[in-house]
């Protein structure tokens, strides 16, 4: 079982919610997947509307825990008006924080993303930082009170799967008691697979799924991959070897060669 | 039978269109001042259900492909033939093959056979799908020939607030956006778009840029017009373009060609299109109304599929047309 924020949830699958080709697809893709969070970006026009946000309410009706996010926001202000509206719009503390630094590559502005945690956790709230894989930046935002990280593994929606895998394993290894989430970067159930392996506690995942050729088929087949990852890592892997060795017994030959 | 069709954008006006060929009396009532005042006017007029099936449902296509025989006969001279073109950065290349094994109807160009096809475009993509059996017309010029056509066959034109008092046996509510908050599960997603002018530049049909964050198209008008379009945002605020949008609109058509750089803006605009869980079209029933609603971004293309299903609905119904159809 996997606790974020004194939350207990069995699936270790967070979903994205954006970029479905419709909201039902979307609704069948959370089903398949059995994720019991989504992330829900919140741009300031689609609240202005007289209904309320009639796709809220479908994400709403989901039925599922929902992590506003503050995806877009360039800026420390931007973010943290962002997640104070997410906080309205979705009555949660919890927020996954993004403070983008460049426009093309879409990689965290750590140095805003640190500072807008610290005064989102200040004003109460639970965040989900999206970061890189550098250790002291996720130091820092340990003490700006996250108790979550969440490294990308690529620039998000680029589908590389893990460009850096050193990285991962040495973050992983800097951060054994926090709970880490890879987001972004993901394209294929073996990618997820593969972080799983090196012990990550879960994966976030939205274009990977949303611009798959069939979204709710992609969903089942990440979160079959995740589980089979997690699983995996708790049966202890092996570690790779530059030479052969052979899986039967060579014992009791006659020769050995 | 007298049947009172309300709202007189692409759905009600199309309606309005195939129950007045099957011989039905109709009364049209829009509160507007007058036709394609809502998401209708900003539509991009492209009859292109191949490419539109990258995202779309199946009956998007099997429904879709109708479309352009419809308009032809309804409106002779109106729709253009030409196909779709659709282009990638070199960046986003692999967009382009993903759009391929997403659709049909396609083939490949190379850039000799791109430039054959539109000459200000020679040089600038390696290569582009081609959707040969695809259409487009110009939305307004489709929504004015339409209410000039029903008007010279008498049918009647109601216009401002109130709900048409004219005597009527059944209703056809066709107005879309406004539905939304009455209908269950009907929700609006923005579109906004903007027009340029140029003659620097001159396309031939609809070009559609891919890119992972910003697809765009671009339609050509008359008189050195073209439409850039449009945004999809989960929102039923109708508030002008943000700077947002225009910014990455104008950005993605540049990118199709700098020629769009020095063009003239001319006009921006912002349509609320009704969309239900599914993103397809719907003819629902309540009483003696007859509701047409979801269009979503499709309404020049299903519109008129959806028109002759309240048409079978209406005469299935024991309703006799007021006159012999025409």
């Amino acid at each position: 079982m996997l606790k974020v924020y004194d939350i207990d949830v069995q699936s270790r699958l967070l979903l994205g919610t954006a970029r479905y080709p419709s909201p039902s697809i979307l609704a069948e893709a959370v089903r398949r997947s059995k994720t019991e969070i989504v992330t829900v970006s919140l741009r300031r026009e689609t609240s202005g509307g007289k209904s309320g946000g009639a796709f809220f309410e479908l994400i709403r009706d989901l039925g599922v825990r929902v992590l506003p996010n503050t995806a877009g926001c360039h800026s420390v202000k931007e973010a943290v008006l962002t997640a104070k509206m997410a906080r309205d719009v979705f009555r949660t503390d919890w927020i996954k924080l993004e403070v983008i630094g460049h426009h093309d590559t879409l990689q965290p502005d750590v140095f805003g993303l640190v500072e807008a945690a610290r005064i989102l956790t200040g004003e109460g709230f639970k965040v989900f930082p999206y970061t890189t894989d550098d250790l002291v930046v996720a130091e820092r935002l340990l003490e700006a009170g996250c108790r979550v990280l969440m490294p990308w593994c690529a620039p998000i929606g680029s589908a590389m799967g893990p460009v850096n895998p050193t990285a991962l394993k040495s973050f992983r290894a800097h951060f054994p008691d926090v709970p880490l989430i890879v987001d972004a970067g993901i394209g294929r159930p073996s990618h997820a697979a593969e972080v799983m392996e090196r012990g990550y506690d879960a994966v976030l995942l939205n274009t990977a799924v949303a611009g798959a050729g069939d979204p709710a088929a992609m969903a089942e087949a990440f979160a079959l991959a995740i589980a089979a990852g997690r699983l995996a890592h708790k049966a202890v892997p092996l570690e790779p070897r530059d030479m052969a060795v052979p899986s039967t017994p060579v014992i009791g030959k006659a020769v050995f060669s | 039978m007298r049947i009172l069709v309300k709202g007189a954008g692409v759905a009600g006006l199309t309606v309005a269109w195939q129950l007045y060929r099957h011989g039905f009396d109709v009364t049209i009532h829009e509160r507007a001042e007058k036709v394609g005042q809502g998401a209708s006017g900003f539509a991009g007029g492209m009859l292109a259900p191949w490419c539109e099936r990258e995202s779309a449902e199946e009956p998007v296509l099997t429904l879709g492909r109708l479309a352009a025989d419809w308009w032809e006969a309804a409106l002779p001279g109106h729709v253009q033939r030409r196909g779709t073109l659709v282009v990638a950065g070199g960046r986003d290349a692999g967009e382009l093959d993903r759009f391929a094994r997403r659709t049909s109807g396609w083939e490949w160009l190379d850039e000799q056979a791109i430039a054959a096809l539109e000459p200000n475009l020679a040089g600038r993509f390696r290569k582009a799908l081609f959707f040969r059996q695809e259409a487009h017309l110009d939305p307004r010029k489709a929504l004015s020939a339409l209410t000039a056509g029903l008007e010279e066959a008498r049918m009647r034109f109601l216009f401002g607030p109130g709900d048409g008092a004219a005597h009527h046996d059944r209703v056809v509510d066709c107005t879309g956006a406004a539905r939304i908050g009455h209908v269950p599960n009907l929700r609006g997603v923005r579109g906004e778009m903007l027009r340029l002018e140029t003659s620097d530049i001159s396309l031939s049909r609809p070009v559609r840029l891919l890119h992972p964050r910003h697809p765009i198209y671009i339609v050509p008008r008359e008189r050195n017009h073209f439409m850039v379009g449009a945004t999809m945002i989960e929102s039923d605020d109708a508030g002008p373009i943000t700077a947002r949008s225009l910014m990455e609109l104008l950005n993605a058509a540049y990118a199709l060609h700098p020629a769009f750089g020095e063009a003239r803006l001319v006009d921006t605009g912002a349509g609320i299109r009704p969309a239900y869980p599914d993103n397809l079209p719907q003819v629902t029933e309540e009483g003696d109304t007859l509701h047409v609603n979801g269009l979503y971004r499709h309404g020049f293309l299903l519109a008129p599929a959806m028109a002759g299903e309240v048409a079978r609905r209406l005469l299935a119904g024991h309703a006799q047309p007021e006159r012999m159809a025409s």
